[in-house]
């Protein structure tokens, strides 16, 4: 009896030590939530996304849509915003054959820093430079991507001239966050499981193919079935 | 009396997973650790609710009331008592056949994985085997 006493208080022991680890743990998670500055899986209100589409380049006119969904620090979608896209941007989308829509899609389990960068570039978009700050973001990739990345990112917000008291009023508010938590919803919805995806005649394509040849073959394409 | 300790465990661990889970899907965790990113298109897929309830909340009550359950069996006025290691053992049952169809839903339906969601499943069935063990071990007479 003495026996299944002691045994019985060595469980106790055991199951109070992986309480107390547990709720450390879980304590441990909502402080570095809030320290994150951007929350995730916020409730998404209709003035999130009212008039919004993701972030567009391109004229109305074009005949051809492309949507990426992408992860500022997803690799890939660095390669392809830095290798790809200007080649993309400069034949395809100035000459008006091609409009292109840019929509968040960040992998908060493996990037940390998906939102605060996402988050960072709307904030640019406020202020009409979301197309410059975004193509910082990507260069910088590298810098950001294991620091400091609030404050690197913020020099990019500088170096692109932006009214540095709004960027930082915008970023401490988080007001973005429904908007980026609403684009990533649209995009699993769709089916995106990885960046960067291209949603390209109403088909999903990995970035395997989105090559600038593929890209133009599908213009080429398109623009041709379209009515005149 | 092993096996109902190990049971008690496990429920209190699955408690922690499908807290964090919870906690995840009430928005007071910003993101989850996922090496495999597909924890998120998971939890924010309709099929993390199940008849209007959060699995994860579902799955927090019943590890919950698998721990009370699993703890009460090692007082000493239930130690010779089976019904409640036959009830500790239909609970778990019916859970590891709620883990079985959400898992068969992350790899046929979803196409995404949610480490935590397979690690509540391995804990699930953790505990359904303790109970059958514990079944199996009539408990010695004091």
């Amino acid at each position: 009896m003495a026996a299944a006493t002691g045994g019985m208080k060595g469980f106790y022991m055991v199951l109070g030590v992986v309480a107390v680890a547990g709720l450390a743990v879980l304590g441990y998670q909502l402080s570095r939530s809030s320290s994150a500055g951007i929350p995730a899986n916020v409730a998404i209100l209709p003035s999130d996304t009212a008039g919004f589409r993701g972030y567009v380049l391109g004229s109305d006119s074009a005949p051809v849509e492309i949507v990426e969904y992408a992860d500022y620090q997803c690799p890939w979608c660095a390669q392809f915003a830095l290798v790809t896209f200007p080649d993309v941007e400069e034949r395809l989308i100035k000459t008006g054959r091609l409009r292109w829509r840019y929509v968040d899609h960040p992998l908060d389990g493996i990037h940390r820093h998906a939102r605060t960068s996402a988050h960072a570039a709307a904030c640019a978009e406020e202020q009409g430079k979301f197309w410059p700050v975004h193509k910082l973001i990507y260069q910088g990739q590298d810098d950001w991507a294991n620091g400091n990345a609030a404050k690197v990112i913020r020099g990019y917000a500088e170096a692109a001239q932006l009214d540095l008291s709004r960027y930082d009023q915008c970023m401490e508010s988080a007001r973005y966050a429904g908007r980026i938590e609403a684009s990533l919803r649209e995009g699993i919805a769709l089916g995106v499981n990885g960046t960067p995806t291209f949603l390209i005649a109403g088909r999903l394509v990995g970035q395997a193919g989105a090559t600038y040849d593929r890209i133009r073959a599908v213009v080429d394409s398109l623009s041709a079935a379209a009515p005149k | 009396m092993k096996w109902r300790m190990a049971a008690a465990l496990l429920s209190l661990l699955g408690i922690f997973v499908a807290a964090y889970l919870y906690l995840y899907k009430l928005g007071k965790i910003g993101t989850l650790a996922c090496g495999t990113g597909g924890c998120e298109t998971v939890q924010l897929s309709r099929w993390s609710r199940f008849l209007g309830v959060d699995v994860a909340l579902i799955g927090l009550i019943g590890y919950a009331g698998l721990l009370v359950l699993t703890v009460l069996s090692l007082q000493p006025r239930f130690t010779a008592d089976r019904r409640i290691v036959q009830l500790i053992a239909l609970a778990s049952g019916v859970g590891v056949l709620f883990a079985a169809y959400l898992t068969a839903l992350e790899l046929f339906v979803i196409h995404a994985i949610c480490r935590w969601c397979v690690a509540s499943a391995v804990i699930i069935t953790a505990i359904f085997a303790c109970a059958l063990l514990g079944l199996r071990r009539p408990p010695a007479a004091t």
